[in-house]
């Protein structure tokens, strides 16, 4: 039994770093319907900037947060700006091939910096902290500083969205790009707020993923993945939706893994499927208002 | 003669290779009323979009205020001082009532609007702020719609088709308040497919045909049957 509940709490702490991958591919398809195929390997390229910020100032991997998250942004901004917003129109299709160009760009750039070797990023102590819930049944602080932290990111996005004057563009934008400008709001800038708000939760994300286990250069598509599914799963246009997502396919993968380890990406990729079939809208789609 | 507020100079507008607009003029001096009539396809509303920037004519200049304003973007003539509502008024389905009021006044232009104004002016807008804009009936649509647009404190209000899809009662109610709202000294361009509504309110029209001026001058001036020739083409 307690063997169950275990791989079940580990399931949930990791579906929410999953929700995290998942909340900032919604976010960008939610306001500007681009999908961005180079979202896993913007998740590993944050993880690489933790990398060198720990190495160059020495400060531990949460700690370089405060440095990657921003940095993050200010790239998204500027992405968006200079080269994604020239791909948005009526066709989806532009957005799809240059994002893909960007993700063979950005992995065989990694590959060329930092080579093909697996990294890691070392927060020291805290690492091995556990905190004992019933006999048997041990929780990592490390995985519950990210599920808290995955849990505070959607519910500030949450807020943002639907309490603050940029949601309120975001949301409107998403609605009627052509009305939104008639108001005085320049979307490119919108898009690029998003993109940048969408980056810096990537970051969160990518410093976590790499605190808890190996990188390299050429995991990042399948990040995007689990990203995605957690949005299907989840339902498209729900933050909480999302988080559920996430959820739900960590403790898929951690189930499956547990009845045979070569079933966790197998487990979690059915769930999304039967899923998929049986509710295509997702769980918690968003309530057409 | 006063410097006009708006200046349409010989624009020709195309959507791709079909051309909509052929050199087409038109003024406006500060506090004037035009309105804007011909049939489905005449190009009233790429006038209305040329004039706000969705659409840049491929020649000829648009001047606002003696500015050219022809190649600027939609988001810039809008902080400039030109409203449009839009036909079908397209509020956001995922904002409510004043939350779309609220993004009209993003362009942080002052002056006489704001949302308590606009309330004053639709009282039935007030009772239903924080319900989803979907929720509204048609004509409280276009309350709210003009109300969004006003809330950026315009110099240059376009509304498209007014009536378009009203019962006549709430037509006579949303023209009813249009004086009110230019007695603040904007100037107003509407376009209307009713003539008789057109010459009840506006100073000046202009009747398009295929894309061309066919007729037009003062209202005082122009017969309903004058019109309707230019209108049908006859």
């Amino acid at each position: 039994m307690t063997e169950w509940i275990n791989v079940i709490t580990q399931g949930v702490l990791i579906g929410g770093l999953y929700a995290m991958f998942a909340a900032g591919l919604s976010l960008i398809f939610g306001v500007m319907r681009l999908v961005n195929i180079a979202h896993g390997d913007l998740i590993v390229f944050a993880a690489y900037l933790s990398l060198l910020a720990t190495q160059t100032f020495g400060v531990d991997p949460l700690t370089s947060l405060l440095l990657v998250v921003p940095a993050m942004a200010l790239i998204g901004y500027a992405l968006q700006r200079g080269l994604l917003n020239w791909t948005l129109g009526e066709d989806l299709l532009p957005p799809l091939l240059v994002t893909f160009g960007l993700s063979i760009i950005i992995q065989n750039g990694l590959l060329e910096f930092f080579t093909a070797d697996s990294r890691k990023l070392q927060a020291g102590s805290i690492e091995i902290l556990t905190l004992q819930i019933t006999e048997g049944v041990w929780i990592g602080y490390l995985p519950m500083i990210q599920f808290v932290m995955s849990v505070v990111v959607i519910a500030g996005l949450q807020i943002l969205f639907y309490r603050t004057g940029l949601g309120r563009a975001f949301r409107a934008t998403s609605d009627d790009q052509s009305v939104a400008q008639l108001m005085g709001l320049d979307t490119r800038h919108v898009f690029a707020m998003a993109m940048a708000l969408s980056l810096a939760v990537i970051a969160v994300a990518g410093v976590f993923l790499a605190v808890r286990a190996n990188f390299d250069p050429a995991i990042g598509p399948a990040r995007l993945i689990f990203g995605f599914e957690a949005v299907i799963i989840g339902g498209l246009g729900s933050m909480w939706g999302t988080l559920a997502g996430g959820i739900i396919l960590g403790v898929s993968q951690a189930v499956g893994a547990h009845l045979d380890p070569g079933w966790q990406l197998l487990a979690g990729h059915i769930v999304f499927l039967a899923i998929l079939a049986v509710r295509p809208q997702g769980l918690f789609p968003k309530v057409s208002g | 003669m006063p410097e006009a507020l708006l200046e349409v100079r010989d624009i020709d507008a195309f959507y791709g290779d079909f051309q909509a607009l052929f050199g087409l003029s038109l003024t406006l001096q500060p506090g004037q009323t035009a309105a804007i009539v011909g049939a489905n396809g005449a190009g009233k509303s790429t006038l209305l979009k040329s004039i706000v920037g969705l659409m840049h004519p491929r020649r000829g200049e648009i001047l606002f205020d003696g500015l050219p304003i022809a190649d600027t973007p939609a988001f810039d003539t809008a902080r400039r001082g030109i409203a449009l509502v839009p036909e079908g008024r397209r509020l956001f389905p995922s904002l409510t009532v004043e939350e779309n009021l609220i993004l009209g006044g993003q362009s942080c232009r002052t002056g006489p609007w704001t949302i308590e104004r606009v309330y004053h002016l639709f009282p039935a807008l007030a009772e239903r702020r924080h319900v989803p804009a979907p929720a509204l009936s048609g004509g409280q649509q276009q309350m709210a719609a003009i109300g969004r647009a006003l809330m950026s404190n315009p110099r240059l209000l376009l509304i498209d088709e007014v009536s378009l899809g009203l019962a006549p009662i709430v037509v006579r109610e949303i023209y009813a308040n249009l004086p009110a709202i230019v007695a603040e000294g904007l100037s107003l361009i509407i376009v209307e497919q009713d003539i008789v509504q057109a010459l009840k309110s506006a100073d000046h029209i202009y009747c398009l045909q295929e894309g061309r001026i066919a007729i037009h001058g003062p209202t005082n001036e122009l017969s309903r049957e004058s019109i309707s020739a230019a209108y049908f083409g006859v």
